[in-house]
């Protein structure tokens, strides 16, 4: 006898009989029109839609969820909610202008409408990140996904201990959120850091990458927990960094990337191993992301 | 529970009855029949579509086929197709709305009256469907798919709207293809459950005649207006002999054991280059494959651009469109490609559904241009468990 293939972990039902338990509603169609609040330029590529939820429509989210964002005729695509996770009214959206459908959403006016459905995925551990130390490090646009994390620490300040910012971008004008930047800079409960790439003669700031970063702020290893999201080759050299600095893979978190069509966890596109990363991420704790996130093409 | 209650014995022409009696029920029937050279699943009537004297011919890259020296109606394998094309449709289209002419908006998409509908939702799918001829196989393969759909938090309505109350006729596999490894993957080659009847043909001599086997309710009610006569010890004996022969000589044979753990383990085996160089990434075997589930999305407009819908298409792991972000594909080589796809099917998608995502039918060999074997391929593997190609990848 040939061996079977290996227990599922439930007994797996033949076809199912009798009717579906209630009317079946498309993910698709829960998609409702936002109207645009209003919109902000952040750098020379990327904006900031500020949508405003139909009128009754209740909306929350956590911090490092996404909504699928449609623009009628165009597309969707899947957008991490930027903005503060405690604030009532519109729904803020960081977009950077790279494809058709982020293009076609960076060029909305007030007034116009976009699609939304969500909020989808993984959120970051902010509760159980309390107590300790906390590592925020971004790369390019992946401020936005950390920016409601920043909102929810530095609102409950008192929870944590040290807060630190690790960010980078390719250039100065790159940079999203300066002000911001700016503001929690001149805190004396927040270390931030920012680095670019390259840049001209008159920027006065650092040169070089974000892993740099992590030696030059105070955190106590074993009590710390690290958000880290970036392009895939910034978040696996920050990851190194944190590790060499003794945070072990369970205090590392990321928000990983990959094509997503459906966010409902049917349409394959977002595999990472053995994760659906619209239903099992965009936040992963690494310790369950490292055999995959390690290899190249996964 | 009383076997000769449940198991009757009927000809060709109770086959017809209990065909008509589907057909009387409401149910649009869609069984086997011989088009262009394959075996395809279509529209059908009555016996007389079925592909009586037929059998295919399968191997890796090959299918033909061939006359048999008797009138069996399920004397053969699978043909390229599985009733995937029925439940999920190769295409269809999944939301349509118009833009709002006086306010000069841009709909997001609620759900608005007509305009904003699901088309090829519940109310879409027409009169429901019976399949007649499905084989153990695809039974699994059918479940498989209702995890995907509808196992989840999310459930798809074109698959839901298409696969509630489906009635299912099995029929027990007489021969198995070379191309055949259910045995392997603990699906078939004998139905055991999930339909409404299940067939076995018996065929000795002068004798065609077929068990059935009821498993609800309504087959039952069905095989009330079907003459027959309830199935005796040797007929049942007879049709346990035809499935035990059938197992007994299955073409392939996949060794699952541990197989999540050694795929796991073998991310850079050597052996993922050598199917590279055979591999055309053509996505065939994702097409033929009953399980398989990716599909795309992707919005069309009218010339005004005033009316847009989302088409649904099946779409393939072995594109480069698949995987694509903005930078780039993910899985730009086609190792990498071919390597998601048998590890996905072998071994993620136990993780990531709680069930293989394969069940031995064998498909993806016979339509492989190149005739690449997903047997071979695994066996390969553990072969060489452990191997790593001369590049070390990773830094973890």
């Amino acid at each position: 006898m040939h061996p079977v293939t290996e227990p599922v972990t439930e007994p797996i039902a033949g076809p199912i009989a009798g009717p579906i338990a209630g009317p079946v509603r498309a993910p698709w169609l829960d998609r409702e029109p936002w109207r645009v609040a209003a919109t902000r330029p952040e750098s020379h590529d990327t904006v900031t839609l500020e949508l405003e939820p139909p009128p009754g429509r209740a909306f929350s989210f956590r911090p490092g969820q996404f909504n699928m964002l449609y623009v009628f005729g165009i597309g969707e695509v899947p957008i991490s909610v930027s903005g503060d996770p405690a604030a009532d009214g519109p729904v803020r959206h960081t977009i950077r202008d790279i494809g058709a459908v982020t293009h076609a959403l960076c060029t909305r006016q007030p007034g116009q409408e976009v699609g939304v459905r969500g909020p989808y995925g993984t959120h970051w551990p902010l509760a159980e990140a309390e107590g300790g130390d906390v590592v925020v490090v971004a790369g390019g646009v992946g401020l936005p996904p950390l920016r409601p994390a920043l909102y929810h620490l530095l609102a409950h300040r008192d929870r944590y201990r040290r807060i630190a910012l690790l960010y980078g971008a390719r250039t100065p004008a790159d940079l999203l959120f300066p002000e911001e930047l700016a503001c929690w800079r001149g805190r004396f409960d927040v270390e931030v850091e920012v680095i670019v790439d390259a840049a001209s003669g008159d920027w006065r700031g650092d040169v070089g990458v974000v892993p740099e970063l992590v030696g030059r702020v105070p955190f106590d290893p074993p009590a710390t927990t690290a958000f880290v999201v970036g392009p895939e080759v910034m978040m696996r050299f920050t990851i190194r960094a944190l590790t060499r600095a003794g945070l072990s893979r369970d205090q590392i978190f990321l928000s990983a990337e990959r094509n997503m069509q459906c966010a409902t966890a049917m349409c394959g596109h977002c595999q990472l191993g053995p994760f659906l990363v619209c239903r099992d991420g965009p936040v992963f704790c690494y310790q369950a992301l490292a055999p995959w996130f390690a290899r190249r093409e996964a | 529970m009383e076997p000769a209650t449940l198991q009757r014995v009927i000809d060709r022409a109770g086959l017809d009855q209990l065909l008509a009696a589907i057909a009387r029920r409401g149910f649009r029937l869609i069984g086997p029949a011989v088009r262009d050279g394959v075996i395809v699943y279509d529209d059908i009537s009555s016996s007389a579509d079925l592909p009586a004297g037929w059998t295919d011919e399968q191997d890796g890259g090959h299918y033909r086929l061939r006359r048999r020296d008797d009138d069996a109606l399920f004397g053969y394998a699978v043909g390229p197709q599985s009733w995937k094309r029925y439940l999920f449709p190769p295409t269809s289209v999944v939301w349509r709305s118009a833009r709002d002419k006086d306010a000069g908006q841009d709909p997001g998409g609620a759900a608005d009256g007509d305009a904003n509908g699901a088309p090829d939702g519940a109310a879409g799918a027409g009169a429901p469907m019976a399949f007649i001829g499905v084989r153990s196989c695809e039974l699994r393969a059918i479940a498989i798919q209702d995890r995907v759909f509808l196992g989840g938090q999310h459930t798809d309505p074109v698959y839901a709207g298409r696969r509630e109350g489906v009635f299912l006729v099995a029929v027990n596999c007489g021969q198995a293809a070379a191309t055949c490894f259910c045995v392997s993957m603990d699906a078939g080659p004998k139905a055991e459950s999930g339909f409404d009847l299940a067939l076995t043909e018996l065929l000795d001599g002068e004798r065609h005649e077929f068990l059935v086997e009821i498993g609800t309710g309504r087959g039952a009610d069905v095989m009330s207006e079907v003459a027959g006569r309830p199935a005796g010890r040797t007929e049942t004996q007879a049709a346990d002999r035809v499935t035990e022969q059938t197992a007994a000589s299955m073409g392939r044979h996949l060794d699952t054991g541990g197989i999540k753990d050694l795929l796991y383990g073998n991310f850079e085996n050597p052996r993922w280059d050598d199917v590279a160089g055979r591999c055309l990434t053509c996505g065939n075997c994702t097409m033929v494959c009953p399980t398989c589930f990716c599909f795309s999305i992707t919005d069309v407009t009218d010339l005004a651009g005033t009316e847009a819908e989302q088409q649904r298409s099946w779409d393939s792991c072995f594109t480069m469109d698949h995987s694509y972000i903005h930078g780039g594909s993910v899985r730009a080589s086609s190792r990498s490609r071919y390597r998601q796809w048998m590890t996905h099917k072998l071994a993620t998608w136990i993780d990531q559904f709680g069930t293989s995502g394969c069940v031995g039918c064998g498909r993806c060999i016979t339509w492989c241009p190149v005739g690449i074997d997903i047997t071979e391929e695994a066996a390969a593997i553990r072969a060489s468990d452990g191997a790593t190609g001369e590049e070390g990848h990773g830094d973890a």
